[in-house]
């Protein structure tokens, strides 16, 4: 468990965190630190938990035991609101939108400002800002969520979890949608959480970001531990971590397509 | 662009809808797209006063009209309640017997007992908050669907009705108190008619004003002064030819400006407060209005208080209207014009989308076709029959228009 960063001061510490839904254990004893500055990336395959430890950290599901520290002390989340009382922000895998209500109203949902005369124009100032510093493409903030695209609505979800500059923000899949642009705008607004101090949870298929923006990359196979790395790891260790095996459907692609290059350059 | 460029301008794809042309345009854009607003409500109303007064003149005279405002305020008020419901796509069927418990309580606490009615009155909202408080504990606690719990309530509730009553089955309520002068009499004199009138076009102006000016402070665009000057002018017109056609008869009923206050203040709750805003997160997407950290079973329990205590409300209206409490108060259709008031005004049934305004426009067309075909001399089986296929069209212009919101993408 030892990374990179554990001289800097611990934020978030799971220990022994399990969850069963019926039958399935989707999460069985998982350990993990969150420091902070640091961003920890949570990798492993489809249905191996990470949305589900996401979703037991935002007050989503309750956990079936082990325990969760914050800020050096046990706490239990047991709601959403509670989570964000504690300054622990999530952007959803589904996003979790109102898609009747429009994007100001959305990323303020909860949060308005001046409940008993809700202040439009100082929401509106501020969603503009917001979306502008994630280089979003949004035509107009008075459109309700229902007329966006699956990246934009991705933005907005993103953008909704900055408002309240939380301690630790988990960003679930946040660039499975988005173009180019996006992509790199948010790895950059990650690093610059990160540079603000505070700590950053990310779920990523996409290895390459992962290595791009992770201080440590944590390994879930199967809802268990499977590893923690660096950012130097490479791609065969990582890929053996996920599937939990050296012989996996990932490096027996790779050997056959070297496989056939070298097959069609001998034919020809 | 230039450095006076608009936050909400910086899209080139977004087409800026300037002036009165504009505002035409966006207005045609939105209706095609599903997003019908209060058109078919206008329209209802045209052909139904076409319809009705070429079958009997008597339907547009001023006369008439007053006594159907005095007639839609109760109904009115129920519909209003309902409206908070329906918002989270949760439904109330037992309003109108919760409106008929409200209009025993009222007639026996006064009258029976000898309490104030001031305070009979305050006994029988009461009674409206509980009930509501109820059906949400038990959606909450059991999850309980309230289509069920309502359903169960709604027998419950017309029991205890029979109960309060007694043997003699009705109460008459004194006629000169000034309740029942308020529900059968009382117009306002006409100068605060014209007065009130003025009114709302002029909210329009000073608040558009307002708002023109904190936008442009705030770099944002501001709706064209020509727009907001053309709907305070035309509203105010409406108003006015609407009032002085009134004071030609009997003038307008307090019972109704009363009722239009109170969906004033209730459309300002929806839109501009939190609250509001909680119920329209909680009917359109419950779960992310969860993890958004809403607390979804206290507006839920809200909601049905609030539904539950206008439908006592408008019992009491309904009993002031008749100067009695009795068995029939809130039975038959009292219950789905309620909501067929709120749905043909434009809330939908689905929850998440809706107005207070809904209320006001629905009443008006469910009592002006239930006051023409009392006028046509039709029997109830008719009028039944007839309502029940305008709530049955009502609801499918809501489905429709939400199936062609959901393939333009408009929620
Ligand atoms: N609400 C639920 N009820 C029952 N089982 C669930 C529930 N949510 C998740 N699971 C199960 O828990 C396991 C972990 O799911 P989870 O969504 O955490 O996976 P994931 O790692 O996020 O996968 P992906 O990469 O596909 O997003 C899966 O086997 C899933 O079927
Ligand atoms: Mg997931």
């Amino acid at each position: 468990m030892d990374g990179p960063s554990t001289d800097k001061e611990l934020i978030l510490k799971l220990s022994g965190v399990s969850k069963q839904f019926g039958a399935v254990t989707a999460l069985d004893g998982i350990d993990m630190e969150v420091h902070k500055g640091e961003v920890v990336a949570l990798v492993g395959d489809n249905g191996a938990g990470k949305s589900t430890l996401v979703k037991i950290l935002a007050g989503v599901h309750a956990k079936t035991s082990g325990t969760v520290e914050f800020g050096g002390k046990e706490v239990e989340i047991g709601t959403p609101g509670r989570a964000l009382e504690l300054g622990i922000a999530t952007v959803f895998q589904d996003l979790a939108l109102c898609e009747n209500l429009d994007v100001v109203a959305n990323l303020f949902l909860g949060q308005e400002v001046n409940p008993w005369r809700l202040s439009e124009i100082e929401m509106e100032v501020r969603a503009w800002k917001l979306l502008g510093e994630l280089a979003a493409r949004i035509p107009s903030v008075r459109e309700p969520i229902a007329s966006l695209s699956g990246g934009q609505r991705q933005t907005v979800a993103i953008a909704r979890s900055l408002l309240l500059d939380p301690e630790i923000i988990m960003l679930d899949e946040p660039t499975a949608a988005l173009g180019v642009a996006q992509t790199a705008e948010v790895l950059n607004l990650i690093e610059r959480v990160r540079d603000r101090g505070h700590g950053v949870i990310l779920i990523s298929h996409n290895m390459e970001d992962v290595r791009a923006v992770a201080d440590r990359i944590v390994v879930l196979r199967l809802g268990r531990n499977n590893g923690t790395f660096g950012p130097d790891a490479t791609q065969e260790e990582l890929v053996s971590a996920i599937t939990g095996a050296t012989d996996n459907s990932v490096s027996r692609r790779a050997a056959k397509r070297r496989g056939d290059t070298v097959e069609e350059g001998a034919g020809s | 662009m230039t450095d006076t460029q608009k936050f909400d301008r910086a899209d080139t794809r977004v087409r800026e809808d300037e002036g009165l042309a504009g505002a035409a345009r966006a207005f045609f854009d939105r209706v095609r797209s599903g997003d019908l607003g209060m058109l078919p409500v206008i329209l209802g109303l045209f052909v139904i006063a076409v319809v009705f007064t070429s079958l009997n003149p008597v339907f547009m005279r001023p006369q008439n009209l007053t006594n159907l405002l005095f007639d839609a305020a109760a109904v009115g008020l129920i519909s209003l309640g309902v409206i908070f419901c329906l918002m989270l796509g949760e439904i109330d069927l037992s309003i109108g017997s919760m409106s008929g418990v409200a209009s025993a309580i009222l007639g026996v606490l006064w009258v029976n007992v000898g309490v104030p009615w001031p305070l009979a009155i305050l006994a029988a909202l009461a009674a409206g908050a509980i009930t509501g408080a109820i059906y949400a504990s038990l959606l909450n606690r059991f999850g309980m669907p309230s289509f069920v719990s309502t359903l169960a309530g709604l027998l419950a509730l017309l029991g205890l009705q029979l109960y309060l009553l007694g043997n003699s089955g009705s109460i008459n309520l004194p006629f000169q108190s000034f309740l029942i002068r308020f529900g059968q009499i009382l117009v306002m004199p006409g100068w605060l008619s014209y007065l009130l009138a003025v009114v709302p076009g002029a909210v329009i102006l000073v608040f558009g004003a307002q708002n023109r000016r904190e936008r442009a402070a705030a770099n944002l665009s501001a709706p064209s002064s020509s727009v907001v000057i053309a709907k305070a002018v035309s509203l105010t017109a409406v108003l006015l030819i609407a009032v002085w056609y009134l004071n030609l008869g009997r003038g307008v009923p307090y019972m109704f400006v009363f009722f239009v206050l109170i969906i004033a203040g209730m459309e300002y709750v929806l839109t501009r407060t939190k609250f509001g805003r909680s119920i329209f997160a909680v009917g359109g997407n419950r779960e992310a209005a969860r993890r958004a950290g809403i607390k979804v079973e206290r507006i839920r329990i809200y909601a049905f208080m609030i539904c539950s205590t206008f439908a006592a409300a408008g019992g009491i209206l309904a009993a002031s209207r008749l100067a009695s409490a009795s068995r029939q108060a809130g039975t038959g259709d009292v219950n789905l014009n309620a909501i067929a008031a709120a749905v043909i005004g434009g809330t939908s049934l689905f929850g998440g989308r809706g107005s207070a305004w809904s209320a006001v426009l629905g009443v008006l067309v469910i009592q002006s076709i239930s006051n023409g075909l009392t006028l046509l001399n039709l029997s109830s089986s008719l009028r039944y029959m007839i309502l029940g296929a305008v709530l049955a069209l009502a609801v499918i212009v809501d489905s429709l228009a939400r199936q062609s919101r959901a393939s333009h993408g408009r929620a």
